[in-house]
């Protein structure tokens, strides 16, 4: 196809072509074309469906409040992006993009259906329609709107893609790039200050991109920007940052920046899609423009129904005619300029009709000058055409005869609505300006500045003065040296936007049943505001919510003024009394791939492993995430599944022994001469009297009495402590005990550091242990006298410092070799050798998991739930009893924690030995009682034990203590399962293993 | 006890020993290993213990001293992390030092990486929030902070230049996070 | 994201680098074994939670370690100001502070009125 409304010499793209398809349909367009541009150069208005009716969609704008074009883009399968506005999408060479919501095609969609009964779906419609039955929502109502209405398809394979993110600081930060916040950055950066600059444009220029008759210091508007930009662009203090939406503005300016960084480009070459820039900046300008509102008429919504502006910015910048027969609706000035401009190319001005009784000024007399019909007085009542709009009739305002004149594209303005969205992020207070009928900043929440048509400033020379002013002030305030050296910019013609009307225009009165659309998106009309308000809506957030008027992607950019507008007109209130709701981020859609950036793959969260981790990968191991550690569940030799492995290590452990690798506990060594008292206070347990080298099982309980961690602790010299704590609890017990430390006993000499990565930590535990750890010691008497169960040691073990435990969480005598984490492997290996002299195993935490169990040693965690007292978990004895003073003292004599009947910890046996308890499944006296059953208690660990020869499991059980050979069941889907009360200890109950 | 002399000696395994990475203006590469000491005194004992360091203890938040090849860290008002790169262990120095202190060596708990190029500091901005240009952030300058999900210590070595500590098991995150930043060659 | 200004690294840091610890000033008695149920309930249970002017501590966590306390307005989310921990509780202008909590408000001057309608019991139609 040929781009037959291109007006040559016209525009100020470069001539080179880009080709593209739309629908399948090839075309030509032009580098640095929209999607939107490139198909009006061809002619192509009709581009979407719409949301709810499927009504034929065209292009509305020129820019990011684009609510009609919106479409997908297809690069690969996994590349189609949905809901793009074409108005953004800039042209590349190969760009496919295809229509969406439509059904078989976009010029005959079946679900237009939805338009002719339209009675049906009028305002909150699912909340009345679809009451009942309760289960058809889910299955029948639910499915078929969420298929009937709609957006683009998302792509079901994951993204390609990489993203980047950016934090940076600045001392100015201006918000948009218009000629208001060019020449506030311009008078920021000569300051010397940091100062970033952003536009959601390719190029920033803002309004001068269309506004043809401005000039600024003798040169023509956009040709100014251009330099101006290169001039920032150059300074070493500026970062510009163009196809960059500032969408978020958070506490003590922070804001969110999306950069598009290759949206635009045909190949990427491996750049990062998209960039989230968050920035801090001392003072922010706000220098955001303003949006222009469509008409609110009859069939307003008909695809060659644009703003004036964009089609001016058409025109102007990319050099195409919207159309070659063309009528203009307005209720200010603004629609005349581009009437006039279009007349200027050569197109065809079909009629200017005006609202207003009696336009005035420089331009309608231009527009009178060049012969164009002038209605004034008149409304637009309604358009001929469907998939484009062929006519507009017209009617005076009161009503009278209507006319209809032929056009093939109509220019709409009933004025300019400022964009306050980023100021109100800032929780800056808007007010309601009651002579210009808008919405402007009012009191300032953060060291912000607005400056240009975001302030209601209505003239390009008051604009440059403002912004000027503002760049200066902002950075002499945040530390800027010496003045601004430059003359500030002066503009010597310009364009004053004022004026317009809110609300619906003739033909679209309260009594009329004409689609007047406000939002075109969201499809929601002026009869369903109305409506609302009938219906008893009296907020304008009820009115929003009932209506989802401005609710859609394009947060109702064009629409929120006019329902404001309708909705205080039919409540008979000012609109000030109606309110505005509140706008959110983000301002325009921010991609979940810019959110997350780098934080996805193995940068979702860090991967921890331990020094021995290549080690059990060579020798088979499945891991396990324990947190973000990944740790050796059980090392299957062939042919054995995880049962078999994990049996063969338990019976292998207890007969000779095994190797575990313990790294991942947390370990804090606590150091300073009041260190024995500050662990006083810490643990339950008594510390002044461990001696060095002994070790003690201790109990951290919080505030309230209930236990917090545990672990076991050596005292390395009096002043010197090794405290373990469980993996999990690493990080928040070693918070806990500086909080303790810092806030409530900042007089003790004692200081805490984290050692959980300094030492790797290799478990020998079983019979044969200290014939596999000894051979390779060097300093330490290993001997049961030197160095009995609970004790430690410092010496060496092959040739490397350790610090060597005594100690067992398998209730078999046992090691836990702690060494520089760098010879954790060697010394493994090492151990490891000399464990096969031996017949030992390599263990893994399931085997881990069951050998205490048989011993009964809770896991924290896992058979504690933040519930649980010592006594509960029958610790009573690791209670120093003497004590005045530890965390959770006080709360322990709580009356609920002292109370009879308490769940406490106890094993159970399951009547048929092969049956395996479900952890957390629930015990009750009686199987037989009605539905909802009595709980007395629950699993918290089950396993199969080889060793005992049966399974073996642990729960806490309402007086568990009390119930000692007690039957009783765990109701399973199919059927409870018997099971008897025990001891929790199941092996070696008197523990003689630890010294075998 | 007499069998000593059969006792092979184990090998260290740095992790990552070597790992680097050259992207188009940031060079990221894994350092030797290091001794260091994690540090805790009050202000009365940093005469004694800088004496014996062979380098002044820094009192200025945010802030680093260095002597030859031994650097001390400013990570809290009484906590400092030494790094010696000349193959001294200032844990030992400070083995005889009676002042009241708490020495912890964790040479091994940290792995230091270096990142260097006139891109480093925005490699390191893409997931560190702190402004770190030169003048909030001058040569020399030190902090504990974040990078991206974990925490790190930051050293600035030259303008172009610094040096980052993490935790032995976080080296891997923190290597794959400064490569895919270095990538984004903006 | 807040800009919180440590005290101990006196500068303005991204919040990311620190932790909320919960309301300040509360302190643990030296003979909390003996404290009365109420004391108790007091130290370990009941906080202010204040709209307006909140005093709270926070944890330098990934910074300087440092625990210290901040003044903040909790509807503007605006620190008043910083100290270190220990230092005493600092006097704010009186526009600085806000309205009592709404939680802790006796309940005569709770602006709401009570459900007339006595509760649904069970088995009951709605």
């Amino acid at each position: 196809m040929t781009e037959s409304f291109r007006i040559a010499g016209r525009g100020r793209l470069a001539s080179r072509t880009a080709r593209f398809s739309f629908d399948g349909t090839s075309y030509f367009g032009m580098a640095g074309d929209t999607l939107a541009s490139a198909l009006l150069a061809n002619g192509v208005h009709l581009v979407g469906r719409s949301f709810k009716y499927h009504r034929p969609r065209g292009i509305l704008s020129a820019g990011a409040e684009e609510p009609n074009a919106l479409v997908s883009v297809e690069r690969d399968a996994a590349r189609r992006t949905p809901n793009v506005r074409a108005t953004v999408q800039e042209l590349y060479d190969g760009l496919t993009a295809n229509s969406q919501n439509r059904w078989p095609s976009l010029a005959f969609d079946v679900g237009e259906v939805n338009d002719m009964a339209s009675p049906l779906f009028s305002a909150g419609f699912y909340y009345k329609t679809f009451m009942w039955p309760k289960a058809a929502w889910k299955n029948l109502y639910e499915p078929f709107i969420r298929s009937a209405a709609g957006l683009g398809v998302a792509p079901h394979l994951p993204d390609p893609d990489h993203y980047a993110s950016r934090y940076a600081h600045c001392e100015v930060l201006v918000l948009g790039g218009g000629a208001a916040g060019i020449a506030a950055a311009l008078a920021a950066a000569e300051t010397g200050v940091r100062v970033i600059i952003c536009d959601e444009q390719a190029e920033l220029g803002g309004a001068m991109r269309y506004e043809a008759g401005a000039a600024i210091d003798g040169e023509d508007g956009w040709a100014w920007s251009q330099a101006s930009v290169a001039k920032l662009a150059a300074m070493d203090n500026v970062t510009v940052l163009s196809r960059t939406t500032a969408f978020g503005y958070y506490a003590q300016n922070f804001v969110g920046l999306a950069e598009r960084v290759t949206e635009h480009l045909a190949d990427p070459k491996g750049l990062p899609r998209e960039r989230l820039w968050q920035v801090r900046a001392k003072r922010v300008i706000l220098a955001t423009g303003a949006i222009e509102r469509h008409m609110v008429f009859a069939d307003n919504d008909r695809p060659g129904v644009m703003l004036a502006s964009a089609a001016r910015t058409y025109l102007n910048h990319y050099g195409v005619a919207v159309g070659r027969n063309v009528g203009v609706y307005t209720a200010n000035d603004s629609a005349y300029a581009a009437a006039l401009d279009l007349k200027k190319a050569g197109v065809e001005i079909a009629a200017i009709v005006d609202l207003r009784d009696n336009p005035a000024g420089p331009l309608v007399d231009e527009a009178r000058s060049l012969g164009i019909d002038i209605h004034h007085g008149r409304g637009v009542v309604g358009v001929g055409g469907k998939l484009r709009v062929t006519s507009m009739t017209i009617q005076p305002k009161a009503g009278g005869a209507a006319r209809t004149i032929p056009v093939d594209a109509l220019l709409v303005s009933s004025g300019w609505t400022p964009s306050v969205h980023l100021f109100s992020q800032s929780r800056g207070k808007v007010v309601f300006d009651d002579a210009t009928k808008r919405f402007l900043p009012g009191n300032y929440a953060q060291d912000c500045v607005s400056v240009g048509g975001c302030n209601g400033s209505d003239s390009l020379a008051a604009t440059l003065d403002q912004a000027w002013a503002a760049g200066a002030k902002a950075a002499r305030e945040a530390g800027g040296k010496a003045g601004p050296a430059a003359a500030k910019p002066k503009a010597d013609s310009g364009e004053n936007f004022v004026g317009g009307m809110l609300g619906a225009g003739p033909g679209a009165h309260a009594d009329s049943t004409v689609k007047a659309f406000v939002d075109f998106q969201n499809d929601v009309t002026a009869k369903d505001i109305r409506l609302a308000v009938r219906e008893g809506m009296r907020s304008i957030e009820h009115v929003k919510r009932f209506t989802t008027n401005g609710m859609a992607t394009d947060q109702g950019k064009t629409s929120n003024m006019h329902g404001l507008a309708i909705a205080a007109e039919t409540l008979g209130k000012d609109i000030p009394e109606v309110g505005l709701t509140t706008f959110r981020a983000p301002y325009t859609p921010v991609t979940f791939g810019t959110i997350v950036n780098h934080g996805r793959g193995p940068l979702f969260d860090p991967t921890r492993r331990t020094a021995t981790h290549g080690w059990a990968q060579k020798h088979g191991a499945v891991f396990e995430d324990v947190g973000q550690w990944k740790r050796a569940w059980y090392f299957p030799r062939t042919g054995e599944d995880m049962h078999a492995a994990v049996n063969r290590e338990c019976r292998t452990v207890r007969e000779t022994a095994g190797l575990f690798d313990a790294s991942t506990l947390g370990k804090i060594e606590v150091v300073g001469p009041d260190a024995a008292k500050f662990m006083e206070l810490l643990y339950t347990n008594p510390w002044e009297k461990l001696e060095p080298g002994r070790c003690r099982y201790g109990i951290m309980l919080r505030e309230d009495g209930f236990i917090y961690d545990d672990g076991v602790v050596g005292r390395l010299a009096p002043d010197r402590f090794h405290v373990t704590t469980t993996t999990g609890g690493a990080a928040r017990v070693m918070n806990h005990m500086e909080d303790y430390l810092q806030t409530e006993f900042p007089q003790l000499d004692v200081w805490l550091t984290s050692i959980s990565e300094q030492w790797a930590v290799i478990a020998v535990q079983g019979p044969n242990s200290r014939k596999i750890v000894e051979p390779l010691v060097e300093g330490i008497d290993l001997s049961d006298e030197a160095m009995p169960h609970m004790s430690v040691r410092e010496g060496t073990i092959c040739g490397v410092p350790t610090r060597l435990f005594r100690m067992s969480f398998t209730g078999d005598r046992g090691f836990e070799v702690n060494v520089p984490a760098d010879y954790g492997q060697a010394v493994w290996e090492a151990l490891w050798a000399e464990g096969q002299k031996h017949g030992a195993c390599a263990y893994g935490t399931e085997a881990m998991h069951v050998l205490r169990a048989e011993k009964g040693y809770i896991i924290v965690g896992q058979d504690t739930d933040g519930t649980v007292t010592p006594n509960d978990a029958g610790l009573d004895w690791a209670i120093g009893k003497k004590k005045t003073d530890f965390v959770g003292i006080r709360g322990l004599t709580r009356p609920d924690l002292v109370a009879q009947g308490r769940k406490q910890l106890v094993g159970l046996k399951t009547k048929d030995s092969k049956t395996v308890l479900e952890e957390g499944a629930q015990i009750v006296a009686n199987p037989r009682q009605a539905i909802p059953m009595t709980m007395i208690g629950h699993v918290t660990s089950s396993y199969w034990s080889e060793n005992c020869g049966h399974s073996i499991a642990l729960a806490l059980l309402a007086g568990g203590r009390e119930r000692m050979g007690e039957t009783l069941y765990v109701p399973m889907p199919d059927g409870p399962i018997e099971v008897e009360v025990c001891s929790p200890v199941f092996f070696d109950e008197k523990g003689g293993r630890l010294n075998g | 006890m007499a069998k000593a002399a059969k006792i092979a000696t184990a090998e260290r395994s740095p992790i990552f020993a070597g790992r680097e990475f050259s992207g188009e203006g940031a060079k990221i590469a894994v350092l030797a290993p290091s001794h260091r000491l994690a540090l805790r005194a009050p202000e009365k004992s940093l005469a004694a213990l800088s004496k014996a360091l062979g380098v002044k203890l820094p009192v200025a938040p945010k802030s680093s001293v260095t002597k030859v090849s031994r650097s001390a860290l400013w990570l809290g008002p009484d906590e400092w992390l030494v790094i010696d790169d000349g193959g001294k262990d200032p844990l030992e120095d400070c083995a005889r030092v009676r002042v009241l202190h708490s020495a912890v060596g964790v040479s091994h708990r940290n792995v230091g990486i270096s990142i260097s190029g006139p891109r480093a500091a925005e490699t390191l901005n893409a997931g560190c929030p702190q402004d770190l240009s030169l003048s909030a952030f001058p040569v020399g300058a030190c902090s504990r902070t974040i990078l991206g999900k974990v925490e790190i210590v930051l050293l600035r070595t030259a303008e172009d230049a610094f040096r980052v500590e993490c935790w032995r098991s976080f080296s891997d995150y923190v290597l794959t996070f400064l490569t895919d930043a270095a990538t984004d060659a903006a | 994201m807040l800009l919180i200004h440590c005290p101990y690294c006196e500068e303005e840091r991204p919040e990311l680098e620190f932790r909320n610890a919960g309301e300040a000033h509360i302190a643990r008695s030296s003979s909390i074994a003996e404290e009365s149920g109420e004391d108790f309930e007091k130290f370990f249970f009941i906080r202010s939670n204040p709209k307006g002017i909140i005093f709270e501590r926070w944890r330098h966590v990934h910074g300087c370690a440092r625990f210290f306390n901040a003044a903040r307005d909790t509807v503007t989310d605006r620190f008043i100001t910083t100290y270190k921990a220990g230092e005493p509780k600092p006097s704010l202008p009186k526009s600085a502070s806000g309205p009592a909590a709404y939680a802790n408000r006796p309940p005569d001057q709770l602006n709401v009125k009570r459900p007339r309608r006595k509760p649904v019991a069970k088995g009951e139609a709605k």
